[in-house]
């Protein structure tokens, strides 16, 4: 019954609603969140100073009382830190993004983005692509900070970059998580704070900051099977630093693959649910 | 055959409230609907089911021609959204943010590049172009939000209260700005609380209150329903209003209303200056001295207050109150609520 009246329109339309549309779209909105972060470079850099301190508090004061592989060595303690602070700083990169959601909601961007004929889950995707580039960032200036402070590998230059490349797929996989708790708050302060909180559980029951041995038996087990310390098992192998955990459990063994496995799963389930919110979001 | 903006019994509810209680609406191509009414009574709703944000419980909608809940991303093509909150990224310059919708409208970067020039040109914001959007005052800041709506110069356009929270000056460009792209065949529904802006701008006005379109009409016809013209009279002297009141009551149509403490009267009158100049006479013949007089027309508020027995600030106030209580009192004493549904 509808005859579709043609747009007056400048310039000839190139959606065509398939995946080349979904890749454009998703790059326009990165565009604008990394705009965005050269405009805001508070943010970063607050986002460069908290693994910057972490690393030299747990290094300093930690570092003498720790036990790993039955060495007290502050140097050993920060050769076996380092690939939890990476970890730790890749997952907390979530939080930004679900703020960053919320304040789009909070603003009306996310009507506008919703009312524009563009492909669905570009907005979500737009951000965490952005996120992850910060993400790099922060990476490699906490990798000179490391080195600075001691901290070597003992593998080949494919290997170390293999453990980079897997931190950035895990926190590329927990900005998602970020993205629906972002979507699902209903103030960006609730973002932040909703988005943190989770993540201490996560990051301290793990083998990140501790080796995982003295925990009492139901905590190490969920500590080993905590994607969170699969990453780290799996960086720890890769860097060639020592606390490889010599555990039973198949995430500890296989850690590589594990880690590989989570991100793409939590990928997965929170992307599909992400962009289910999105479509229905209601500022 | 319907309008550019159709829609057909609009339903949705949130919770226990009826945002939208069965809303009909026939925008014919290249006109102006005012959708009027208190905060709260459903104008946002409405919006926001016929630009694809929302979707409705039930009901139709068709905008340009297209199904709304079938083919929502068609209509995206063939809309602009203007909303209550300038829906700008304030740290992206007023260029950036022209750009980015434009190609998330699907415009090559280069096209999308060119008009974003253009509507900077048009809105008066070229020198700031090239500034934060933070930087920019309310009314550039609505502007920009308007450029945005109008990238791809799209046949039909939503503007959800354009000038709320504008300054007298800001909102009188904004109106023209609205008059020049009605006057070039685009097809406008427009909400708004002020009756000014409904009464300037619309062709068509419907008011919307808990919900519901409760009456339909062009500007004229809204205000004849209220009961035509007034004549106003302070008199200077307390002593002398029940002698102008009987006076008044000679050359109206029905009974004076009397403000004692003001000392007011009221008349409807059918007649206009020609009356307004023998009511002079007469009471300069009868020593009435008389400190101001006037031929009040309706206005959109008095058509607010005689439909819902409330006027639209004080129902956007009660409704901020009491929610979704029934009871709505305050202001409204003494005016007889009769909620009329006109065809």
């Amino acid at each position: 019954m509808t005859a579709v009246t043609e747009t007056p329109r400048t310039g000839a339309p190139i959606g065509d609603g398939g995946i080349g549309q979904s890749v454009r779209d998703s790059l326009v909105v990165a565009r604008r969140n990394l705009i965005r972060m050269t405009r805001i470079p508070e943010v970063v850099i607050f986002g460069l100073i908290q693994p910057i301190m972490f690393v030299v508090l747990f290094s300093y004061v930690f570092g003498g009382s720790m036990s790993i592989g039955g060495s007290t060595n502050a140097g050993v303690y920060r050769e076996f830190l380092m690939s939890g602070i990476f970890a730790q700083t890749v997952t907390f990169a979530t939080a930004g993004a679900g703020a960053g959601i919320a304040d789009d909601m909070h603003k009306g961007l996310i009507d506008r983005f919703r009312s524009l004929p563009m492909a669905r889950g570009a907005v979500l995707t737009g951000r965490t692509l952005a996120d992850l580039v910060q993400t790099a960032l922060t990476l490699l200036v906490l990798a000179v900070v490391a080195l600075l402070v001691g901290w070597r590998t003992h593998t080949n230059i494919g290997e170390v970059l293999g453990a980079f490349g897997l931190l950035l797929l895990l926190g590329y996989a927990f900005t998602w998580i970020g993205a629906l708790i972002g979507l699902s708050v209903r103030t960006p302060e609730a973002a932040t704070s909703g988005g943190l909180v989770w993540l201490f559980p996560v990051t301290f029951v793990s083998n990140a900051f501790v080796p995982t041995d003295n925990m009492t038996p139901w905590l190490r087990h969920i500590a080993e099977w905590n994607p969170f310390s699969a990453i780290v098992q799996a960086a720890r192998q890769l860097f060639g630093n020592p606390g490889v955990a010599d555990s039973s459990a198949w995430p500890m063994q296989h850690p590589v693959w594990a880690s590989l496995i989570w991100s793409v799963l939590i990928i997965a389930v929170f992307r599909t649910l992400a962009v289910r919110k999105y479509r229905n979001a209601t500022a | 055959m319907p309008g550019a903006i159709y829609a057909e019994g609009l339903v949705k509810t949130f919770g226990d409230v009826r945002a939208l209680d069965g809303v009909d609406l026939d925008v014919p191509e290249g006109t102006v609907l005012g959708l009027l009414g208190p905060n709260g009574a459903g104008k946002t709703t409405a919006v926001r089911c016929l630009t694809t944000l929302l979707r409705p419980d039930s009901g139709k909608a068709v905008v340009a021609g297209i199904d709304v809940l079938r083919h929502p991303n068609e209509v995206r093509r063939s809309i602009g959204l203007s909303g209550q909150f300038a829906a700008v990224d304030e740290y992206l310059t007023g260029r950036e943010n022209l750009q980015m919708v434009g190609q998330l409208y699907q415009m090559r970067a280069k096209a999308a590049k060119v008009r974003a020039g253009e509507l900077l040109e048009r809105f008066n914001l070229a020198e700031a172009a090239d500034r934060p959007a933070k930087t920019y005052s309310g009314g550039m800041r609505r502007r920009l939000d308007l450029a945005a709506a109008l990238v791809v110069s799209p046949p039909v356009m939503f503007m959800d209260e354009p000038t709320t929270g504008l300054d007298p000056r800001n909102r009188q460009a904004l109106w023209e700005v609205i008059q020049e792209l009605v006057s070039g065949g685009t097809t406008l529904l427009l909400t708004t609380q002020y009756l000014e802006e409904a009464d300037r701008l619309a062709h068509d006005i419907c008011v919307v209150d808990h919900g519901r379109v409760i009456a339909r009409g062009t500007s004229d016809q809204l205000k004849a329903r209220t009961g035509g013209e007034r004549v106003e009279v302070v008199v200077h002297d307390r002593e002398h209003i029940t002698t102008a009141a009987g006076l008044l009551e000679g050359f109206g149509k029905g009974a004076a209303a009397v403000e004692e403490h003001t000392r007011k009267l009221t008349v409807p009158v059918a007649g206009g200056a020609k009356l307004l100049a023998e009511i002079i006479r007469e009471l300069d013949a009868r020593g009435i001295e008389i400190d101001d007089i006037g031929l009040r027309r309706p206005t959109l508020d008095d058509v607010f207050i005689s439909l819902t027995g409330h006027a639209a600030e004080e129902a956007a106030r009660n409704t901020e109150d009491e929610g979704a209580a029934p009871g709505r009192g305050k202001g409204s004493q003494g005016r007889k609520s009769k909620k009329e549904t006109v065809k």
